[in-house]
């Protein structure tokens, strides 16, 4: 079970959190025309690393805020977590 | 019976109280602190079991977790037990136990042919006795595989045992409490470090309970005994025996088993049988110890053959000779210590070494005892069925690999010693890549991982003074680390006897003409043979060899198994071991039971309940609940001999008839609030917010960004910045966790906050024609007219000085309301309604009736909106804006969800107007048509129209738009049936809507 440092509430376990998937999608702005491809990539196409990883977490149990946890997927080392407004390096 | 092999002035159990227990239904004694393998080897009994394969005899080959052979099964409290290691199980009063694998006896065992049908049961037999006719697979092959194979044989009654699991932090966890546990325990805690020692065996000590040393002026099992009083009556340490840490995870999160009534005779009230520890430690020293390496020779698994450090532990701790002409073979000094043990205890041993010419303090030691020594000599093979009865002995050449001098000897014992393997299977599970160490021939652990560290024998250190060096160096080192207190205790002097080098001789070759098995993995019956088998097929990596001949697998995971499988591997390849690598160790390290791992999570238990504040009243009034989601929900309040269909007809019809009230507690609730509040529901819902007056509620409904219908429910403004957000029962968590993610990562500019008020109100719907004079009753103050609280409309009113809040919404479609009080008054409201409405004939009514009446409405719920549908197939196109842009609105214009054919909802009435159509029938057109039918879509939901009385369905099916007025089928493979339908709209009751306006 991992250790995951919430920036609000300090180091939890795994099962406090739910995953929020990638960290690194961005909603296309509201009101902006974009093709189909655009729209099916931000819906459906995540990137499945080996290694780093920018990840959502939801403190659900916690704080109730999402964090990104940048980890690695294939130790599950924890590198760094951020606030959600926070800017990642 | 007399305990003819129970030594009278040696061993730790308490001699005054004896024991009675059964072994396949014969009663024996034993002492209070002894194992069923203790207590039965004093009574001469050596056949425990039968093997997994060849079903030979099976005896006892260790003393703890290691043994590979005693698997029982114990009858504890009227429960069966499988999986139980008699070397580990304590004896009560009264406890049962039985042998596994074998029928119709262990005595007289039928499968024990498979030992002469052997050629037949090679490697990898499963994949090819059992191939052909592929026609055999279920019939003949399958049950007699399952009648076969298997430690036991599992309870299939309910658990009544209670298990509890335990969440722990420490700053140190140390798995052992052998030299090293002790001694980095004791340094650490002096320290100031929060310590946890864990002991799987119920007394702690390890090898110093029978090794002959002496730390600081005391002798081992003294200074043991010292150590861990002292740590007991330390505030910042937690000790625990019968104790087993199995499992090393992620993030330093250990995971430990404690038996706590295992060797009582039935669990306390208050005492769990066993609890399951969650330990996050900051640092971990692995003191697993070692396990003895047996020797390979012809028939070595013969009940009699042991571990020599196994016959020497039953002598020290438990006072008991595993026999009394043992013959102890040996490539290293420990198989001597051993037969001092012997000698000292009146026993004659024979040692047969197969070094040249060692020596050393103990090998001294022995020949100034008078042992019988013979050099360079080894067992070529036992002899004896169902126990040793004597040995074929032989010389080894100096290059080990010729023997002469074959000759036969008696001997009711062979104690091997092929010197000792680190466990290094928690370092190893925690990601530790291990390395071949040379000098001790075994795997030693490497790079630290995670933040652990091993220590004494477990890393490859056999000499005590190392070891206890080692630990409380460690021990202070690490714990420093943490409390910075720099306090380090003195280290004692530590006086043992220096051993010589062992021999790296394991196996012994076959005499010419002679085919004796010789085993490797004991508990999984794999032979060299096997093994050399398997890579003559082409098997290379060890991972497959594993696979194909079973080594290492099971509880066994490698303990007495694993190096010799890798030695012979390597031999036959011309590799040296490090080349070929070990198999990966998994947890657990031993087994756990079930049980354990499900903790007091089963049945009821396994999510939380929730209840709403009226449930006691429902429960008075003979309400039948059904769970949704977590809640307990009342499904029909029965009356009489009623039946569920009778009763929900029943609640239905008064709603529509008078007036009914539902607990409507469960829906989700979300306060949002904030100036930008508007907006965000704007972009939130499907349709437009912006303009939505104070005092006033809409229906909205909320997409996921792939276009699919998540949720709906009526939102409400109370307030300019105050809005009061209702979801479905199920989806209310997913809800707030949606919206959270959109205020905190997508739009974080706008200024809104959300928060769950689902269980600050209690809700009660008030549906039907009576329900307007039913609120006039309740708020006599409040104007609760058409015009003053019209469709739609919001007041907050005073319920007998309770305030209250009105809703005019409606699931129900009738005329109907829905008021809220906080909570606590929520059974206060109920009372007064149900006593208030009585003149108007109020009735409860439960989720059935519910059902039944937003169904006949066409109304959608969590049957429509499966996570499959769009708003288009739910007929709810109208809520979607077509100026503004929202949650999911992209998806839409997406050519699947824009084509013309695109499913939509309809009502569905059997032709017959009495066939009840089952939920997830197909509509199909012709029910004849050659299969796969091709379906047109599926019923959602089912119920008995109580404003027409007959049955009425909804549907989602393709083109429904333009299906309605057709004759179809539903058909229902499940059910068996096909029922001639017509499609209807799916408002099948009041399309226009005007009951909910009256």
């Amino acid at each position: 079970m991992l250790y995951i440092f919430c920036p609000h509430c300090g180091s939890r376990s795994q099962n406090e959190f739910a995953y929020g998937g990638d960290a690194t999608v961005k909603r296309p702005e509201l009101n902006k025309e974009i093709s189909d491809q655009e729209w099916n990539n931000f819906v459906y196409l995540r990137k499945s690393p080996r290694g780093k990883h920018l990840e959502l977490w939801h403190h659900i149990s916690g704080c109730r805020q999402w964090i990104k946890v940048e980890r690695d997927t294939s130790t599950h080392e924890i590198f760094k977590t951020y606030k959600a407004d926070e800017l990642t390096e | 019976m007399s305990q003819d092999f129970r030594l009278d002035n040696i061993g730790m159990v308490n001699r005054n109280k004896k024991i009675s227990f059964t072994f396949n239904g014969k009663k024996y004694f034993g002492y209070e602190g002894d194992t069923i393998a203790s207590a039965l080897i004093a009574n001469g009994v050596h056949l425990v079991g039968r093997s997994f394969k060849y079903h030979r005899p099976r005896g006892f080959f260790g003393v703890g977790v290691d043994e590979p052979y005693a698997i029982l099964q114990l009858e504890r409290n009227n429960e069966r037990d499988p999986n139980i290691r008699a070397t580990e199980q304590e004896i009560f009063e009264g406890l049962e136990v039985k042998s596994v694998n074998c029928w119709p006896s262990v005595n007289f065992d039928i499968g024990a042919i498979n030992n002469f049908l052997k050629m037949f049961f090679p490697a990898g037999f499963y994949y090819k006795t059992f191939m052909w006719p592929p026609s055999f697979w279920y019939k003949i092959y399958e049950p007699f595989i399952r009648m076969a194979a298997g430690f036991g044989e599992a309870s299939i009654k309910h658990d009544k045992e209670r298990y509890e699991h335990k969440y722990e932090y420490c700053d140190l966890l140390i798995t052992g409490s052998g030299p090293s546990g002790l001694a980095s325990a004791y340094a650490a805690a002096k320290n100031g470090a929060r310590v946890i020692l864990a002991e799987d065996k119920p007394r702690y000590g390890g090898s110093l309970l029978t090794s002959d040393v002496n730390i600081g002026n005391q002798t081992g099992a003294e200074w043991s005994e010292k150590i861990i009083t002292e740590l007991k009556s330390m505030s910042n340490v937690i000790v625990k025996n019968r104790s087993q840490v199995f499992g090393y995870y992620d993030h330093n999160m250990l995971v430990m088993s404690e038996r706590i009534s295992d060797h009582l005779p039935k669990t306390q009230k208050y005492l769990p049988k066993q609890r399951l520890w969650y330990i996050r430690a900051k640092e971990v020293l692995i003191s697993s110890g070692s396990i003895e390496r047996p020797l390979v020779f012809g028939n070595n698994d013969t009940p009699g053959v042991m571990l020599s450090s196994a016959a020497k532990e039953y002598m020290k701790v438990y006072g008991v000779l595993v026999g009394k002409k043992p013959l102890i073979f040996t490539n290293n000094d420990s198989g001597y210590e051993t037969a001092i043990e012997f000698k000292k205890n009146g026993v004659n041993p024979i040692i047969l070494d197969t070094r040249k010419k060692p020596s050393s303090d103990i090998i001294t030691e022995a020949k100034n005892l008078g042992i019988e020594i013979k050099y360079s000599y080894v067992v070529v093979a036992a002899k004896g069925y169902k126990k040793v009865k004597s040995a074929d002995i032989a010389k080894i050449s100096d290059n080990k690999k010729d023997l002469s001098n074959i000759e036969n000897i008696e001997c009711d014992c062979i104690c091997v010693s092929g010197f000792w393997t680190p466990s290094i299977h928690l370092a190893s599970q925690s990601g530790n890549k291990s390395e071949f160490n040379e000098k001790i021939d075994a795997f030693i652990p490497k790079k630290s991982k995670q933040k652990e560290n091993t220590i004494g024998s477990a890393n490859g250190k056999f000499t005590l003074e190392e070891t206890i060096n080692e630990a409380f160096n460690k021990g202070y080192e690490v714990s420093n680390k943490i409390t910075e207190n720099n306090n380090k205790v003195s280290i004692p002097t530590v006086v043992e006897k220096k051993s010589s080098e062992h021999d790296k001789f394991w196996c012994v070759p076959l005499p010419k003409g002679k085919s004796y098995k010789r085993f490797l993995d004991f508990q999984n019956d794999v032979a060299v043979t096997d093994i050399e088998l398997a890579l003559r097929e082409g098997f290379r990596s060890i991972e497959h060899v594993k696979r194909y001949t079973t080594l290492g697998m099971a509880t066994d995971q490698g303990k007495t198994s694993n190096l010799n499988g890798l030695q012979l591997v390597s031999d036959i390849e011309n590799k040296v071991v490090p080349q070929v690598g070990h198999t990966t160790f998994r947890p657990p390290y031993t087994p756990v039971s079930i049980g354990a791992i499900v903790g007091r999570e089963v049945g009821k238990h396994s999510k939380p309940t929730r209840k709403s504040p009226m449930h006691e009243w429902h429960e008075k009034n003979n309400a039948v609940f059904v769970d949704a989601g977590v809640w307990l929900r009342p499904r029909y309040y029965k009356q009489g001999n009623e039946t569920l269909f009778e009763a929900s007809k029943r609640e239905a019809k008064n709603v529509r008839k008078n007036v009914g009230v539902c607990d409507v507690t469960t829906l989700g609730k979300i306060d949002v609030k904030g100036p930008d509040a508007a907006e965000f529901l704007n972009r939130v819902y499907t349709n437009a917010w912006l303009k939505l007056p104070v005092g006033k509620a809409r229906y909205g409904v909320m997409l996921r960004e792939d276009g699919i219908v998540m949720d709906d429910g009526t939102t409400t403004r109370i307030s300019e910045n105050h809005y009061h957000m209702t979801t479905t029962t199920a989806q209310a968590a997913n809800v707030l966790s949606h919206l959270e993610y959109y205020l905190q990562l997508v739009w974080p500019e706008l200024n809104v906050n959300v928060v769950s008020t689902t269980e600050q109100w209690a809700g009660a719907a008030i549906a039907g024609p009576n329900s307007r004079a039913l609120l006039m009753k309740l708020f006599p103050n409040t104007d609760v007219s058409n015009e003053a609280l019209p469709f739609m409309g919001y007041k907050e009113a005073d319920l007998f000085g309770i305030p209250a809040k009105i809703y005019r919404i409606s699931f129900s479609g009738e005329l109907a309301y829905e008021v809220n009080v906080e909570s606590d008054y929520g059974n206060f409201m109920w009372e007064k309604i149900i006593e208030v409405g009585k003149e108007l004939k109020i009735q409860p009514y439960g989720t059935e009736a519910l059902s039944t009446l937003r169904i006949e409405m066409g109304h959608v719920a969590g049957s429509e909106l499966d996570g499959r549908t769009i708003p288009h197939d739910a007929s709810l196109e109208g809520l979607v804006s077509k100026k503004k842009d929202f949650i999911g609105k992209r998806s839409l214009s997406r050519s699947a969800f824009t084509k013309p054919d695109r499913e939509k909802i309809v009502g569905v009435v059997p032709l017959d107007k009495t066939t009840s159509i089952p939920e997830g029938s197909y509509i199909v057109k012709d029910p004849k048509a050659k299969l796969p039918n091709p379906k047109l879509g599926h019923v959602s939901a089912s119920c008995w129209s109580v404003e027409y009385d007959n049955p009425f369905s909804l549907a989602i099916i393709k083109d429904g738009k333009n299906m309605i007025g057709q004759k179809l089928f539903a058909m229902s493979p499940l059910k068996n049936k096909t029922i001639p339908v017509e499609i209807v709209s799916s408002h099948y009751v009041d399309p226009e809507g005007k009951r909910v306006r009256a």
